[in-house]
């Protein structure tokens, strides 16, 4: 649902450190103060509503974590052992070995092909604009329904295994979506093929940005072409490589829709995640206690993950 | 630099190769549903159509699933247009108070409304689902556009701020010098000045909720106002192996974002790079 959260908070930094400096500085702010830009109780249905939903929601959230609630009725507090369940329960911390799993993989993946379809589709290419629209396309279409194609492509009897078999690699054949090694890969490949041009069309726009004179420049002075790659264009990247990853990291860690299009958690579990363990054991169970407590730790995951994130790709300019 | 070498061609090439494989499953989508049902189950996948029929589509369009799915169609449309309207009607105010006023408080206020970008919803939703629960909210579409335009305001207050921080002041001062009043002054130059950062925030929200399950998969199941991808779960659950038939539904549900997205490529490319640029 909320796919580009905190992809757009690392961007945030930048932004407001750059434009706070300039409007502060200009002396054109500081004369006119007494303008007014608007009434400040414009801001207050907004503020009103984020403080709701994004504030209090969640404290309450995280206080049913501590409870038995069944979503009815009167409830009691059970101090942590909503937590000390889930950390025994099999089928979690499987789900959340999963999670990173695919998160992990997927962000992997995702940005090495987006960034290497960046720079193929960057320059010179005829086609480069349709070739962008193609690779884009299946980042616009519902992951739901973009799931059941790729369902169809990884059954027993479906195209993947027929072709396999047509050009002789009838011992590659799987049974995919059945076999609990395999199914993983399944949900990992369609969130890669749908994210791919998302990841393309960030470092697209990082690539825009480069001034070509430099890479011009280090060409003359005789830099190859990795090098110019690792050395120039990388490091100039740096703000869309902080997006992409960031928000490669919180989608792969959101997982849901392509789980319930493809396997429903199955074979056995093998393809739970957090996010289709707390809507189990919320919504369809009732256990609102329990499914709390997921939700909190799916939270707090997530949030070191960002935070991981904001840390490895920060300015590292700025601060020495 | 940009000369058009062998090599360049060779790129051209591999990445027609690549493009071809990744809209692969979209030629099987296509040409499964227009096969009948009974070649859908004897033929390969990768087959391509002997007889073209439009026998699925025929099918799937009748019936009581298909008024669902119409109706998802609809109720999708709804729920989506009223609260990306709601977003930016907010978010568009909200980001212009707080970016033109810099204040101490005015700062903090925007910081503590972008953490909503990082908290991830399923922990919240939970109580929402309780007190929408007891309120009776459950099952109503406004209802869910109303809880979208709280998820997606500090998104939307995020990309508003970057635009309007770097738009320069004179417009404003001018029309003010002129008499005209706060609102007059929004309304009439700043909203319009800003228009790109609404072309994005229109886009990425209006993506995002569109193709959005599972909100309303706990909010709207069973209530007869679900949204298209929860009525297409619903479907295709219902029909299980019919490849073809599931495949018309599937058409049919991603018809209308491939056609705007092919008419609005540009717009929508610039809409999800959008943050980067400011």
């Amino acid at each position: 649902m909320s796919l580009p959260k905190t992809a757009t908070s690392t961007l945030e930094v930048e932004v407001s450190r750059g434009s706070r400096f300039r409007s502060g500085s200009s002396a054109s702010t500081k004369k006119k103060k007494n303008i007014h830009y608007g009434y400040w109780w414009w801001s207050v249905p907004a503020i009103l509503m984020i403080f709701a939903v994004h504030y209090v929601a969640t404290g309450i959230g995280i206080s049913y974590s501590f409870t038995d609630y069944k979503g009815i009725g009167s409830y009691n507090w059970v101090g942590f052992e909503n937590y000390t369940k889930l950390f025994k329960d099999e089928i979690l911390v499987d789900a959340l070995g999963h999670t990173v799993f695919l998160a992990f993989t997927f962000f992997i993946l995702v940005n090495i092909i987006g960034l290497a379809c960046a720079l193929a589709v960057n320059r010179s290419l005829k086609t480069r604009h349709i070739l962008r629209t193609l690779l884009f396309l299946p980042v616009v279409l519902s992951p739901l329904a973009v799931s059941y194609i790729f369902q169809f492509i990884f059954q027993t009897t479906g195209p993947l295994n027929s072709l396999l078999a047509v050009v002789g690699l009838e011992d590659w054949q799987r049974t995919w979506l059945a076999d609990p090694k395999f199914a993983i890969y399944t949900v990992l490949t369609v969130m890669v093929w749908q994210n791919i041009g998302f990841a393309m069309v960030v470092f697209l726009a990082g690539l825009a940005t480069i001034p070509q004179e430099i890479e011009e420049a280090a060409a003359i002075d005789g830099a190859g072409s990795f090098s110019r790659f690792w050395h120039i264009t990388l490091p100039l990247l740096r703000p869309a490589t902080a997006i992409s990853t960031t928000l490669a990291v919180t989608t792969g860690l959101r997982v849901f829709d392509q789980v319930a299009g493809l396997t429903g958690g199955g074979p056995f579990g093998a393809t739970e995640t957090l996010a289709t363990q707390i809507y189990m054991n919320t919504f369809a169970f009732g256990q609102f206690g329990y499914g709390s407590a997921i939700a909190f730790v799916f939270t707090i995951v997530v949030m070191i993950a960002a935070g991981l994130q904001l840390f490895v790709t920060r300015d590292k300019g700025t601060y020495s | 630099m940009n000369r058009y070498t062998k090599l360049t061609f060779l790129r051209e090439i591999g990445m027609w190769i690549v493009a071809i494989l990744m809209l692969l499953p979209f030629y099987l989508l296509i040409n499964t549903s227009l096969k009948s049902t009974s070649d859908a189950i004897s033929t390969a996948g990768y087959t391509p159509v002997k007889n073209p029929s439009l026998e699925s589509f025929a099918e799937v369009t009748q019936g009581d699933g298909a008024r669902t799915l119409f109706e998802g169609l609809f109720n999708s449309l709804f729920i989506t247009t009223l609260a990306v309207c709601g977003i930016i009607a907010i978010s568009s105010i909200t980001a212009y108070v707080l970016a033109r006023r810099l204040t101490r408080l005015s700062n903090v206020t925007f910081y503590a409304l972008l953490v909503g970008i990082v908290v991830p919803s399923q922990l919240g939703l939970v109580p929402i689902y309780i007190g929408a629960k007891s309120l009776g909210l459950i099952g109503k579409t406004w209802g869910l556009s109303f809880l979208y335009v709280a998820f997606f305001l500090p998104l939307a207050i995020f990309l508003y701020s970057g635009f309007i921080r770097n738009l320069p002041t004179e417009y404003e001062q001018a029309a003010f010098i002129d008499g005209a009043s706060r609102t007059r002054v929004f309304l009439t130059i700043v909203f319009p000045l800003i228009s790109p950062a609404t072309g994005t925030v229109a886009i990425m929200t209006g993506v995002i909720i569109w193709n959005d399950f599972f909100t309303p998969l706990i909010f709207l199941t069973g209530s007869g106002n679900e949204t298209l991808p929860v009525a297409v779960y619903a479907f295709v659950g219902a029909i299980v192996t019919n490849w073809n038939n599931i495949f018309a539904i599937l058409i049919i549900a991603l018809v209308p974002v491939t056609v705007l997205f092919l008419l609005l490529q540009k717009k929508f490319i610039q809409g999800f790079s959008g943050g980067i640029k400011s």
